[in-house]
């Protein structure tokens, strides 16, 4: 196996992986090369996607729109590859704070995201955030006042969730690439807020 | 056909079956909302076996209240969660 380090000791997972690639392999189910070109792909994808499909959504209301009634074909009449889970857009407000979570495994909307942070696929972050999301919020520096609702999505079954960030004040005017900069993994996961330059932590509620 | 529309209050089967469930334990035997009725999807508890997944099972959106799901829950009233649910781990809420 041509991907791995020499030498290195493998624990139980790690071993089991490799031994179930190898066996797909050689059934022929699908190619080393196959393997290494969807390792590649995954790597390829990167937050930046999510943030440029969350400006689009910010500046264009028919986009937005078809974003949170299907966000799959939405994405997809942009021209992104969807591959095979389907999108959930949910809509952070004033009102409404939604973040994201799979407490079973590390579901995670990587068509538009890449690979999930560490963090994310931690048993502390999976068992916590659905029982006390506003101390594990605060813990990533995400205050909410108590007018605020949080609404946590468990990623389960066949949907995987993107969270559209309420769109700070002192944003108006600025073009789609500016706004795509100011949109971070963290906000489409939820555990973090976007905040409009030169205004942290000021009135984001108001 | 799916059995529950939007609105209707259900409770999540208080059950253990072993094997792959996407049900999470957490959420078993508590009552919520449905929200969404999405598409129907093979059982993943089938899939996980080798077997065709048949009949597809509608999946729901189904949202809970933080505090009927955590009783000591410490956050604000309104708060809540949503899960995802296949209909065979459903039951009407009075039943």
């Amino acid at each position: 196996m041509t991907i791995r380090s020499e030498g290195s000791v493998l624990d139980h997972y790690q071993a089991m992986e490799l031994a179930v690639s190898e066996l797909l392999i050689e059934k022929g189910y699908f190619t080393e090369e196959d393997m290494v070109a969807e390792i590649d792909a995954m790597a390829k994808r990167t937050p930046e996607i999510g943030a440029s499909v969350v400006a689009r959504a910010w500046t264009d209301a028919n986009f937005k729109e078809r974003l949170l009634a299907d966000g799959t074909a939405a994405c997809e009449s942009i021209g992104l590859d969807m591959g095979p889970t389907r999108l959930m857009v949910v809509e952070s407000t004033n009102t409404v704070h939604n973040v994201i979570v799979c407490t079973l495994c590390s579901c995670f909307p990587r068509m538009l995201m890449g690979i999930p942070p560490d963090w994310y696929k931690s048993e502390n972050y999976r068992s916590r955030v659905v029982r006390e999301p506003r101390a594990v919020l605060k813990e990533f520096g995400t205050e909410l006042p108590d007018s605020v609702a949080v609404r946590v999505h468990d990623n389960t079954a066949d949907m995987r969730y993107l969270v559209l960030p309420h769109r700070p004040k002192g944003t108006e005017g600025m073009s789609r690439e500016a706004l795509a900069k100011l949109v971070t993994r963290d906000s489409m996961i939820g555990v973090a807020i976007v905040e409009a330059p030169g205004r942290k932590g000021q009135d984001r509620y108001a | 056909m799916a059995r529950f529309l939007p609105g209707d209050s259900v409770t999540v089967r208080w059950t253990f079956p072993p094997g792959h469930i996407r049900t999470p334990y957490y959420i078993r035997g508590k009552s919520g909302e449905i929200t969404q009725v999405l598409d129907a999807f093979a059982n993943p508890e089938e899939l996980a076996f080798g077997r065709d997944g048949l009949p597809k099972q509608p999946l729901y959106r189904v949202r809970f209240a933080q505090n009927r799901v955590w009783p000591d829950y410490s956050g604000m009233v309104g708060d809540t969660i949503d899960v995802e649910l296949y209909e065979h781990w459903l039951e009407p809420e009075d039943a």
